[in-house]
């Protein structure tokens, strides 16, 4: 049996590249008021890949801001309110309007129809609708930038956030709580289209393993931001009309909010990071030539996250005199729900075995995501360990933690995602070399950046800190100059990625020779996606075949 | 810049044991995290595409047991792990036969002291070695958090609540003390130490303080200047109960409850009256709420349990 030819895929009997243009979703008509008002999930996820990208850029420039200050043990460049400010909208911005909607509102949007070979999502108006509702939600969140800046923490934790925080806390916490309702109806349209659009041939156990990570997420969207919405209401009800929820000086409990702010907040974790695990195994799957390992393990995995990610939240309760009986459930729960990531993680390192593996952007992208997981994950058990967690608890260890999860993981994973999928949005390929550089530079700046913040915290550096004794600043000058890659990493692709809009070569239909149903349309795909019903053989993965082992000629 | 820091000293009995878990932790991850890269890394090698590595197909047993293997593997690991770290809580959770207690406020940014003999300091706070200490910790305002490094402790200073941290010092030194809960505008300003001293230099330090009114005395004329003398003085029983003795005893509740009087249910009493009231009495007393300070409250609170001890003396 002969290799398959790679890459130079066979474009005969193609139509040609600007028919296809004027034919797909892109070129069907161009003014901004059909972009505006368009109820095509491909737009739709255009439109939110635009906005997200604005807020990354405004958390980044947060970040670069909290970087430079951290440079010198002085608070030499910004004020302490100044300072506290950029971390907020930093936290704010990067949590609500980046992470919770990039993956399952960008990708998730312009991709679970077209994996399941449907027209559209089954609510196409609400799905235009969650996109404003979050840009309304952002535009509050800038306005109260723009009004003053607004100096809580992402976490708003009481009494501070009601009864002594000079700043715009309600106007910001108005966009969080808008911009829930974004989320909740990117959650129900997903879930409905899962149960309602699959085509016939695609049971449950032969979805897309990406299709069942937009799921497991739209059920934790679901459950979980009515929560925040409610404690959010709650803690606008006491900042404006004065009602004692929170305050003890006013009969409340701050206690509470953090129950219920946790209660929100670390399923959200699972809603950041779920959809990033799901990109990277199409990704690997793909580029590694093999069926994915353990597939039903793999689907096991993602529902026990959702499931017993709702019930570990008081670990982030340690240290506020809580019981140590609740401390110990938590940290015993924390550990539990740490083994389904883990079974994962060895399921991608297993389809990578005996695989035929190249190494295109996305590939690297994906491979860097597993590593910076595993040690993400792996520090979780440190802060899950209720003695360790005393220690390290509001430091930089915590920082780093969750930064490995959140920028090592789940932005590494947008970009295998982005990269993969680039040509099917756009109908162009990107420029493979520049690509698989700027995915090098970020595993290597980002691991500089915030691989020195684990030992900072080890050593007692707390959080959200504005000046520090001088013993700390090794740390923080390396973790500076990583920032400082990190921001080249990032500005790479928004430059050759725009670049191949004009430039890059015309995608074939199937670039990577990839087995979803995505690939069987053209890229871009046409407005209602399929202009033949997409075939349906074998398994989702079906990369090598499925008795027969896969030999090279020369083997043997 | 200043020297490079790297090793913290371990200056209290929990220091030690949570770097003994660390360590553990330490080399667990870093062996699983090698395991990982180095996988990756020898998978993309031997399996990059059209290398000679033999692609035959996975041995039945692979695929079936391998994912049943790893999964266990990793639920035994992890448990084991919960419950090493998890002992040393129930190890910790022991109440001491005596400690030094010191109480300590926390407040928009600064943290005070007061030792039990009336002694005050300001972001300091002085400790004899070898010893179980433990500090009563309220806040005036927002959250703080009370974290010394060189003790792997930290205890979140809640207002509304009372909350306790205890810790044995080990070693005699000057350590760092932070806020570590984010409080605001001068939140990383809210920094001090912590000075551990052998036993006889803590007894002379003391001495050496400005004498001012211990805690209790400070108490009794808060007491008086406050107007709780004017119901609960002496023997009077009519509007309100005697606080002699109370400390420390079950109080019988109009709802029918028992509760244990400690410093917590004297506090709570002083500013929600109305929430226990002690069978027999009148929900008349008012909310002092917002009326005392928080260095007022531990006055207070001192002063009622001195009156305890007066009373079992006799």
């Amino acid at each position: 049996m002969s290799d398959i030819p790679y890459r130079d895929v066979d474009v005969e009997g193609e139509k040609p590249g600007w028919r296809i243009m004027e034919e797909s979703y892109l070129g069907e008509r161009f003014s901004i008021w059909s972009w505006l008002t368009t109820t095509d999930h491909k737009r739709i996820g255009i439109l939110y890949l635009i906005s997200t990208t604005l807020f990354f850029f405004i958390g980044g420039a947060a970040a670069t801001l909290i970087r430079l200050e951290l440079f010198t043990p002085a608070g030499d460049l910004l004020t302490d309110d100044g300072y506290n400010k950029v971390f907020t909208l930093h936290g704010v911005v990067m949590v609500w309007f980046f992470l919770v909607p990039v993956i399952p509102s960008v990708l998730g949007n312009f991709l679970v129809p077209l994996m399941l070979g449907a027209k559209d999502l089954a609510f196409p108006r609400l799905n235009l609708m969650s996109w404003y509702l979050n840009i309304i939600g952002g535009a509050f969140a800038v306005w109260a930038m723009l009004a003053g800046g607004v100096d809580t923490g992402w976490t708003f934790y009481t009494p501070y956030s009601t009864a002594f925080a000079n700043s715009h806390v309600s106007l910001t916490a108005i966009g969080v709580f808008i911009s829930g309702f974004s989320t909740i109806a990117t959650g129900v349209n997903m879930i409905v289209t899962v149960h309602t659009m699959r085509p016939p041939g695609m049971g449950w156990f032969r979805m897309p393993l990406f299709v069942w990570s937009i799921y497991a997420t739209s059920l934790i969207m679901l459950l979980s931001t009515p929560v925040l919405a409610m404690v959010l209401t709650l803690l606008i009800t006491e900042r404006l009309l004065g009602l004692g929820i929170f305050d003890p000086n006013r009969g409340g409990d701050p206690i509470l909010f953090q129950h219920l702010f946790w209660f929100y907040s670390h399923p959200a974790v699972y809603i950041m990071i779920l959809p990033g695990m799901g990109v990277v195994t199409e990704v690997i799957t793909c580029f590694s030539r093999r069926r994915v390992f353990g597939y039903a393990a793999m689907v096991y995995a993602l529902l026990a996250i959702a499931v017993i990610g709702f019930f570990v939240w008081g670990h982030h309760m340690f240290t506020s005199g809580q019981s140590m009986y609740a401390s110990l459930t938590f940290s015993f729960l924390s550990f539990i729900v740490a083994v389904p990531s883990a079974i994962k993680v060895f399921n991608w390192i297993a389809t990578m075995f005996r695989g035929q593996i190249t190494f295109e952007a996305s590939m690297l992208y994906a491979m860097g995501f597993v590593g910076l997981f595993t040690m993400g994950g792996l520090t979780g058990l440190f802060l899950a360990s209720v003695p360790v967690d005393l220690h390290l608890h509001d430091t930089y260890f915590v920082v780093a933690h969750f930064h490995y999860i959140m920028v090592g993981g789940m932005v590494s994973a947008f970009f295998a995602g982005l990269h993969f999928w680039w040509p099917k949005i756009t109908g162009r390929l990107y420029p493979e070399i520049a690509a698989q550089i700027a995915a090098l530079l970020m595993f290597f700046g980002f691991n500089l950046t915030f691989f020195p913040q684990y030992i900072l915290g080890n050593i007692g550096m707390p959080r959200r800190y504005h000046a520090y004794p001088d013993a700390f600043q090794v740390w923080h000058v390396l973790s500076s100059a990583g920032a400082v890659i990190l921001a080249a990493a990032y500005l790479m692709p928004l430059f050759y990625l725009v670049w191949s809009l004009i430039w890059g070569k015309r995608a074939p239909s199937n670039p990577w020779r990839a087995s979803g149903l995505e690939w069987q349309t053209d890229s871009p795909p046409p407005k209602h996606n399929f202009l033949t019903n997409p075939k349906i053989e074998g398994s989702v993965y079906d990369y090598h075949p499925a008795q027969e082992p896969r030999r090279e000629v020369s083997d043997d | 810049m200043g020297e490079v820091e790297i090793v913290l000293p371990a200056a209290s009995s929990a220091a030690v044991s949570t770097d003994g878990k660390l360590l553990g932790l330490l080399v667990i991850s870093g062996l699983i995290t090698l395991l990982v890269a180095s996988l990756i890394g020898l998978f993309a090698v031997r399996y990059r595409r059209g290398s000679k590595a033999s692609r035959d197909r996975l041995p039945n047993w692979f695929a079936r047991d391998l994912e049943t293997v790893w999964t266990l593997a990793t639920v035994g690991l992890f448990v084991a792990i919960f419950a090493w770290a998890a002992s040393q809580d129930f190890a910790l959770a022991v109440p001491p036969a005596n400690s030094v207690e010191i109480h300590v406020v926390g407040k928009q940014w600064m943290w005070k002291a007061e030792h039990p003999s009336g002694q005050r300091e300001i972001n300091e706070l002085h400790v004899p070695a070898e010893e179980t200490v433990e500090l009563v910790l309220n806040s005036q305002d927002v959250i703080h958090s009370f974290y010394v490094p060189a003790f792997r402790l930290k205890q979140d200073v809640v207002p509304g609540h009372t909350t306790r941290m205890r810790f044995h010092t080990e070693k005699i030194g000057t350590y760092r003390l932070f806020c570590a809960e984010y409080c605001g505008t001068q939140h990383s300003a809210m920094i001090g130490r912590v000075v551990v001293m052998a036993k006889e230099d803590y007894a002379d330090w003391l001495t050496r303080q400005p004498e001012g009114d211990d805690l209790q005395e400070d108490g009794k004329k808060l007491f008086v200047a406050k107007g709780c003398a004017g119901c609960h003085y002496g023997s009077s029983k009519v509007r309100a109960p005697r606080l002699a003795g109370v400390y420390g005893s079950q109080v019988p509740l109009s709802d029918g409850r028992m509760i244990t009087a400690d410093d917590e249910y004297i506090r709570d009493s002083i500013l929600q009256p109305k929430r226990d009231v002690v069978a027999g009495f009148e929900p008349i007393m008012p909310s002092f709420a917002g009326a005392l300070s928080e260095g007022e409250l531990v006055s207070l609170t001192a002063y009622i349990r001195s009156l305890a001890e007066t009373e079992t003396a006799r």
